[in-house]
C-alpha cells in the first residue's frame, strides 16, 4: 500500500524531546528515597569467590546494604545470573552495594575484601580445542544435552577437543577434520562439485569480536509499590521486556510495570532488557527503596555484550563462467562466557548469497572466558559476508570476470533456497538492488579507476551483498479512536531511535483516512496498555507491526463502517473514510469523534468490551483496560506467510589505500536496499547509512584486545575500542531503495536494521583487497599495521589465526 | 581492595587566579597537589581512581597563562592556551604551520576546545597496562607488563626504551621539537627554560615522568623562536581512525630551504619512543641536499637505525621509515 502517509517523511513524535534533552531515559528518574547501587566486578577471567568481608563497607555512613549472589536467582549450566560467586569473565558482577550516594557506594566497593581463587581460563577457542588446552568451565568447554536423561540431569559439560592431527593441519594453514565440528549439514553433491570445478579457492579467515557499545549504557532503576515492580529499563523492546524481567526474577508478568520510553541504542545487546536489570529490581525488594544502577562506559564494556569472533576455513568452487558451485565452510566461533549461535546463521547466509546448490557447513562454538556474546546487528551474516565477498572478487579476478558480474551471477532471486532445509523466501530483489546500486555508483566508471596509482595511493573498488531476516508475523495491533476524534495507537514495541515506534502506525492511519496530526502514539509505559508485540530486534518490527497495525486498523474501519451504516443508513460497504470522517459519496457523513461516542454507547465489540478470540493472552488485559474509551481496533495479524522474509543491501565502495602507511581512506559509498515498500524514506536512509557505517567500523577500526597471559581486556573505552567516527566516513554517500512491495504483507514493508552492516563491511573488505591487487587479507579489522605488513611482505606479528589482537 | 572505575573520588580543589598563587599552592602542597589544565588526561586518571590526589590545583582561572603574544620575533604561547586557539591563530598558521597542523590532529573539536597546549605536552602516556593501574616500573613497581613476551604492545615504543616501553602520546610535542621551542617552567625560584627536546624525557632519566616537570613545578609558557618561522614544514600523523585517536607514528619536520637546497632541518618523530625522537643524523644527512627521492630513501633507512621491536609493533619500523622519507621528499 502506498498512499498519503506510507512513503513520506514525517518527523517522529519524540524528536523535539530528544534534541532538547527533555527525553527521559532510565537514568533520568529520581523517585523519593532512591539509592544508588554500584557493582563489584570480577578482576579475573575465571575465578571463584572463596570469601568476602563486607564489614568495613557496611560500617560506612550512607551504605544501605549489600546484595550477594546467593540472594539472586541462580542458573545451572552456562546460563547467566545477574550476580555470581564464580565469574566466568573479567568484569562479571559479583555483588552490589547500595548507598545514599554513588560516591559512597563506590568507596564501599573499595572497602570490600574479596578472596578470589584464580581458575584456569581460555580466551581463544583454538586454545580450548587443543588437546590438554584450558577450558572455560570447570567441567569442560562444551555444553551438551545428552539423549539419555536417566541421570535426571541431561545437560552436562564435556571436553570437546581436536586431535593432534587436526592441529597439524590447522598449523599448516589447512582445515581440521570432519570430526572436529559439533554442528554440520550438507546439501547437494559437495565433493563432486569441487571435483568438477574449474577454480577452487581456499582461504583461512579471522573475524574479530567487537563490543556493541550503544550510546546509552544499560542503566536501570526499579522500585516496588503495592506488590508491583516498577522498572525503568534501558531496553530495545518494551512489552517483551515485561515478561523477560518477570521470568528472570520469578514473579508474575502482571506484577511488572516496565517504563522504557527511550533507549539510546542496543544493536541487539538489549533485546528484552539486560541481565543487570534484575539487580535494581531484586535489591529494591530487599531494602524497600528505589534503587538506581547506572552502568558506566567501563562497565558497559564488560556487561554490554559483544559480537562473537570467527576463525574459519572456506573453500569455494567456481565454474569458468563465474558461477559458484560449491561452498565448504568451517567456522570456529568464540562463544564467550555464555555461548553464541552466530555461526549457524553465517552458514545459512553463505548458502543464500552464493547460491552454490552444493554446500557443506561445519562449526564449533567454544565457551571462552571473555564477556558474553549476543546478537549484534546482522549477527553471523555481517561477519560472513565481510569475510567471503573478497573471496568471490578474487575468483572473478582469476577467471577474468568483473566483480559486479560475479556478484550478479551468484546473487539469489525470489526462487532462492537457503540452508539444509532449503527454506524459501517471500521476495528477493537482490539483483535489482545490485543493478540500481551499480548505476548510482557508476560501477563501470569506477572500475576504470581500480588499481590506479597516484603517488603511494592506490584506488580500490568493492561491492558486497548482505541479506538478513527482516520480519516476523502473528502479533497483535491495539488502538482506540477516542471521542476527541484522534486515533491512539498503543505500541508495545520499543523506541531505540529507529522511528518504528511511530512509523509502524501509519498503515492504520492510512486505512482510517486520518491525517498524521490526528494520530497519537501511546508507548513506553506498560501500564498504559500494550498489545503482544515482537521484540525490537532481528529487523522484525517494521514488518511485524505494520501488519499488526494494518489488521487492527482494518478491524477499526470495519466497525466504523458498521456504525455509520447503522446510524446513517445504507450498507457498510458504501462508506469511505477520509480526513477524519466517514461518509457516503456526496454526503458529509460523521466525524470519527462522533463515531467514537457512538461506539461507547453501543458497547460490545465496538468499544472493546467484546474482544476477538484469537488475540494473545498478553494483549487481552491491555484491551480490557481500554474498553469503553472509544472505538477499539484490535486484531491479530492473521495475514499468514509462506517462506521467510529477508531484506538485502548491496554496498559499493571506492577506497584509496596508501601503500606507504597502510591507511585506507573511503572516498565514496553507495548502498541500495531491497526492503520492500519504503515507509519512511528519511528514517530508512538513517538505518541504511547507520548500519553500513557500523559495518565499516567493524571492517576497518573496531577491536577488542585481551592480554593473553592475564586474560583481561584493554580496549574497554570508546577511544580504544574505536567505533568509526565522522572523519572515517566518505563525504559522498548515497543510498537508494528498490521499492518493490513484498507480496506477502498487506503493507509490503520489510525490516532493514540488520543487513546494512554486512554491506558496509563487505564493500570495504572487497575494495581494500582490490587496492592490494586482489590480495585478500581475510582478517578484520584492516588496520594500517596489518595492511602494511602484507604490503611489505613481512610475516604478521601474530599467529595467522590469533583472536583478540586488535 | 576491590577495584571500581568511573567515579571520581573527592579532593580539595584550589582555583588560583595568578601564577604566583598557583606556585605557592604547589609549594604548600608539594607531593600531594595535582595540576589540572584542560583536565582531559587528569579526569581519566581520577575516574579510574588510580591517581588519587588529595589536592587539585586548577589553572583554569589564571588569565596570564592564556593567549598568544609576539615575543623576541617569535611567539609566546601561554600554557593554558587551548588547542583550538593554537589551530586558529593567524601567525601560527602562516609562520609555524607545523604546529597548527599538529594541534589540529589532536582528538576531536570538543577536546581541542577544552584541551590546552601545556596539557597536551604534559600528558601522561596511554600504555594500557599502566593506565589500568598495573604495578609496573612507571607506577613504581618492578616490571614492564607491556614488554612481556605475550603482551599486547602494538602501540608501544621501538626506540628510547629503558625498562618501560610506553610512548609519548602528544601530537604537538614533535612539532614543538621541530620548531626548537622552549618550555618555560616556574617553581618557587626564577623561571627555568628547557629546550623542547630536553623537556620530554625518557625512562632512563626518570621512569615515572614523561617530562622534566617535577612536583612543585608549573609549566607557564611555550616559546616558539623566530629562527624557524616560515620554514618549509611537513606534518603527518598515522592513526587507526580519523578522529579521537592517538598517533601510531607521526612526523614533524622543518626545513630551511635556499635555492632548492636544504640548508638546515629539524625532524622529530612521535609515537615511536617515550619522547618525541629528534633525528639529528637524518637532519645532517639531508642538509645540503635537495631532498630528492634517493636522499629521502636514505633518510628513511637512517631514521630507523637502532629500532627494536616488540611482539606486535614491528610495523612501526616501516611506518616511521616511510613517514621520514615522505617528509624529506616533500622538500623537492
Amino acid at each position: 500500500m502506498a498512499d498519503k502517509l506510507i512513503g513520506t517523511d514525517i518527523a517522529p513524535p519524540d524528536l523535539v524531546a530528544k534534541i532538547t534533552g527533555r527525553a527521559r531515559y532510565a537514568e533520568d528518574f529520581r523517585p523519593d528515597g532512591m539509592v544508588f547501587a554500584k557493582l563489584l566486578l570480577s578482576p579475573m577471567p575465571h575465578c571463584r569467590v572463596r570469601g568476602v568481608d563486607v564489614s568495613r563497607a557496611l560500617a560506612m555512613d550512607g551504605v544501605i546494604d549489600i546484595l550477594r549472589a546467593e540472594e539472586v536467582p541462580s542458573r545451572e549450566g552456562p546460563r547467566e545470573s545477574c550476580l555470581t560467586d564464580e565469574p566466568h569473565y573479567e568484569g562479571e558482577p559479583v555483588l552490589a552495594v547500595a548507598a545514599i550516594t554513588e560516591e559512597i557506594a563506590a568507596a564501599a566497593i573499595e572497602a570490600i575484601d574479596v578472596d578470589f581463587e584464580p581458575l584456569p581460563f581460555v580466551l581463544d577457542p583454538l586454545d580450548s580445542l587443543r588437546p590438554g588446552g584450558p577450558t572455560a568451565y570447570n567441567g569442560g568447554n562444551y555444553f551438551a544435552r545428552l539423549p539419555d536423561a536417566e541421570s535426571g540431569d541431561p545437560s552436562v559439560f564435556q571436553d570437546f577437543k581436536w586431535t593432534e592431527a587436526d592441529f597439524v593441519e590447522v598449523d599448516a594453514g589447512r582445515r581440521p577434520s570432519e570430526a572436529a565440528s559439533t554442528r554440520s549439514w550438507e546439501k547437494g553433491e559437495v565433493d563432486a562439485a569441487f571435483a568438477a570445478a574449474d577454480l577452487v579457492l581456499e582461504e583461512v579467515i579471522v573475524h574479530q569480536s567487537v563490543t556493541h557499545h550503544p550510546m546509552e549504557p544499560r542503566t536501570n532503576m526499579a522500585y516496588w509499590e503495592n506488590g508491583k515492580l516498577y522498572a525503568h529499563v534501558s531496553t530495545q523492546s518494551a512489552q517483551a521486556t515485561k515478561g523477560a524481567l518477570a521470568g528472570a526474577i520469578g514473579i508474575d508478568a502482571d506484577d511488572v510495570v516496565v517504563i522504557a520510553e527511550y533507549c539510546g541504542g542496543g544493536f541487539g545487546s538489549k533485546i528484552a532488557g539486560s541481565t543487570v536489570m534484575q539487580i535494581p529490581a531484586l535489591f529494591s525488594r530487599k531494602i524497600n527503596r528505589p534503587v538506581m544502577l547506572r552502568i558506566t562506559r567501563y562497565e558497559e564494556n564488560y556487561v554490554g555484550r559483544a559480537r562473537p569472533g570467527f576463525q574459519a576455513w572456506v573453500k569455494m568452487a567456481f565454474r569458468n563462467d563465474g558461477k559458484c558451485t560449491g561452498v565448504d565452510l568451517f567456522i570456529v566461533e568464540e562463544g564467550g562466557a555464555y555461548g553464541s549461535g552466530d555461526n549457524n546463521t553465517a552458514g545459512n547466509i553463505a548458502d543464500l548469497i552464493y547460491t552454490p546448490q552444493n554446500m557443506r557447513f561445519r562449526s564449533v562454538s567454544m565457551y571462552t572466558n571473555t564477556p558474553p556474546k549476543a546478537a549484534q546487528r546482522g549477527p553471523g551474516g555481517a561477519q560472513i559476508v565481510s569475510m567471503l565477498e573478497p573471496v568471490l572478487a578474487k575468483a572473478g579476478r582469476e577467471l577474468g570476470i568483473d566483480n559486479l558480474q560475479m556478484r550478479l551471477i551468484n546473487a539469489p532471486g525470489s526462487d532462492a533456497t537457503m540452508g539444509p532445509r532449503n527454506g524459501r523466501f517471500t521476495s528477493v530483489h537482490a539483483i535489482e538492488a545490485l543493478e540500481q546500486g551499480a548505476e548510482l555508483f557508476d560501477w563501470a566508471g569506477k572500475m576504470e579507476l581500480s588499481g590506479r596509482r597516484e603517488g603511494s595511493k592506490v584506488t580500490g573498488i568493492g561491492v558486497g551483498l548482505s541479506p538478513y531476516t527482516a520480519g516476523s508475523i502473528g502479533y497483535d495491533g491495539l488502538m482506540v479512536i477516542r471521542p476527541d476524534g484522534k486515533l491512539y495507537v498503543h505500541q508495545g514495541i520499543g523506541n531505540l531511535g529507529t522511528h518504528s515506534i511511530s512509523d509502524t502506525a501509519r498503515p492504520a492511519a492510512e486505512i482510517l483516512g486520518l491525517n498524521w496530526d490526528q494520530v497519537e502514539i501511546v508507548w513506553g509505559d506498560s501500564s498504559l496498555g500494550q498489545p503482544r508485540s515482537s521484540v525490537q530486534a532481528g529487523s522484525q518490527t517494521t514488518h511485524a507491526h505494520t501488519r499488526a497495525n494494518h489488521a487492527a486498523g482494518m478491524d477499526a474501519a470495519r466497525k466504523i463502517r458498521a456504525i455509520a451504516a447503522q446510524t446513517m443508513g445504507g450498507s457498510p460497504g458504501d462508506y469511505v473514510l477520509d480526513n477524519g470522517r466517514v461518509f457516503r459519496r456526496g454526503t458529509s457523513g460523521m466525524a470519527l469523534a462522533q463515531i467514537a461516542e457512538r461506539a461507547i454507547q453501543m458497547g460490545g465489540e465496538y468499544d472493546g468490551h467484546e474482544l476477538p478470540g484469537d488475540i494473545h493472552a498478553q494483549t487481552r488485559p491491555a484491551a480490557e483496560m481500554l474498553a469503553g474509551e472509544g472505538l477499539m481496533g484490535v486484531a491479530k495479524d492473521n495475514y499468514g506467510r509462506s517462506g521467510s522474509t529477508y531484506s538485502f543491501v548491496a554496498g559499493f565502495a571506492m577506497v584509496e589505500l596508501d601503500h606507504e602507511t597502510g591507511v585506507v581512506a573511503i572516498k565514496e559509498f553507495v548502498a541500495v536496499t531491497d526492503c520492500g515498500t519504503v515507509v519512511h524514506p528519511r528514517s530508512l536512509a538513517a538505518q541504511v547509512f547507520g548500519g553500513c557505517i557500523q559495518g565499516m567500523g567493524m571492517a576497518m577500526t573496531q577491536r577488542w584486545v585481551f592480554d593473553p597471559q592475564y586474560g583481561v581486556s584493554f580496549a574497554n573505552r570508546l577511544y580504544t575500542a574505536r567505533p568509526p567516527g565522522f572523519l572515517d566516513m566518505p563525504e559522498d554517500m548515497k543510498w537508494g531503495a528498490v521499492g518493490i512491495a513484498d507480496p506477502q504483507s498487506p503493507v509490503g514493508a520489510k525490516g532493514i536494521g540488520e543487513p546494512p552492516v554486512g554491506a558496509g563491511a563487505a564493500a570495504l573488505t572487497t575494495a581494500v583487497a582490490d587496492a592490494m591487487g586482489g590480495i585478500c587479507l581475510c582478517r578484520t579489522p584492516l588496520t594500517p599495521d596489518i595492511i602494511l605488513a602484507e604490503l611489505e611482505g613481512r610475516a604478521p606479528a601474530f599467529g595467522r589465526l590469533d583472536q583478540h589482537v586488535g | 581492595m576491590a577495584i571500581i572505575r568511573d567515579m571520581i573520588p573527592a579532593f580539595d580543589l584550589f582555583q588560583p587566579t595568578t601564577v604566583d598563587d598557583a606556585v605557592a599552592l604547589l609549594d604548600e602542597h608539594r607531593g600531594q597537589a595535582w595540576v589540572i589544565a584542560g583536565g582531559l588526561d587528569s579526569y581519566d586518571w581520577f575516574k579510574d581512581r588510580i591517581k588519587r590526589p588529595g589536592v587539585v590545583v586548577d589553572l583554569g582561572g589564571i588569565e596570564e597563562l592564556r593567549g598568544i603574544t609576539d615575543a623576541q620575533g617569535g611567539l609566546e604561547i601561554g600554557a593554558m592556551t587551548t588547542l583550538t586557539e593554537v589551530v586558529n591563530h593567524a601567525r601560527i598558521r602562516s609562520e609555524y604551520g607545523v604546529l597548527a597542523t599538529a594541534a589540529e590532529h589532536v582528538a576531536t573539536p570538543q577536546i581541542r576546545n577544552q584541551g590546552t597546549l601545556g596539557g597536551n605536552i604534559s600528558q601522561d602516556t596511554r600504555c594500557w597496562y599502566y593506565r589500568s593501574g598495573w604495578p609496573c616500573y612507571r607506577a613504581g613497581g618492578n616490571t614492564c607488563y607491556a614488554a612481556a613476551p605475550k603482551a599486547m604492545n602494538r602501540e608501544h615504543a621501538i626506540m628510547g626504551t629503558n625498562r618501560c616501553v610506553a610512548v609519548s602520546p602528544s601530537d604537538t610535542a614533535p612539532a614543538l621539537v621541530a620548531l626548537d621551542a622552549k618550555m618555560v617552567v616556574r617553581d618557587g625560584g626564577s623561571p627555568r627554560v628547557h629546550d623542547a627536546e630536553d623537556f620530554f624525557i625518557g625512562p632512563a632519566i626518570d621512569i615515572t615522568r614523561m617530562t622534566v616537570i617535577k612536583p612543585g613545578d608549573l609549566l607557564t609558557a611555550i616559546h616558539v623562536p623566530a629562527e624557524w618561522a616560515n620554514a618549509q614544514f611537513y606534518y603527518e600523523k598515522i592513526r587507526d581512525r580519523g578522529s579521537w585517536d592517538f598517533q601510531l607514528v607521526s612526523v614533524a619536520a622543518a626545513f630551511q630551504v635556499s635555492g632548492g637546497t636544504i640548508t638546515d632541518a629539524r625532524i622529530a618523530v612521535g609515537g615511536v619512543a617515550p619522547y618525541p625522537v629528534r633525528l639529528d643524523a637524518v637532519e645532517r644527512l639531508v642538509s645540503g641536499t635537495s631532498g630528492g627521492e634517493s636522499v629521502a630513501t636514505d633518510a628513511g633507512e637512517l631514521s630507523i637505525k637502532g629500532g627494536r621491536v616488540l611482539r606486535h609493533n614491528d610495523y612501526k619500523i616501516a611506518m616511521m621509515r616511510n613517514l621520514v622519507r615522505r617528509a624529506v621528499r616533500s622538500v623537492a
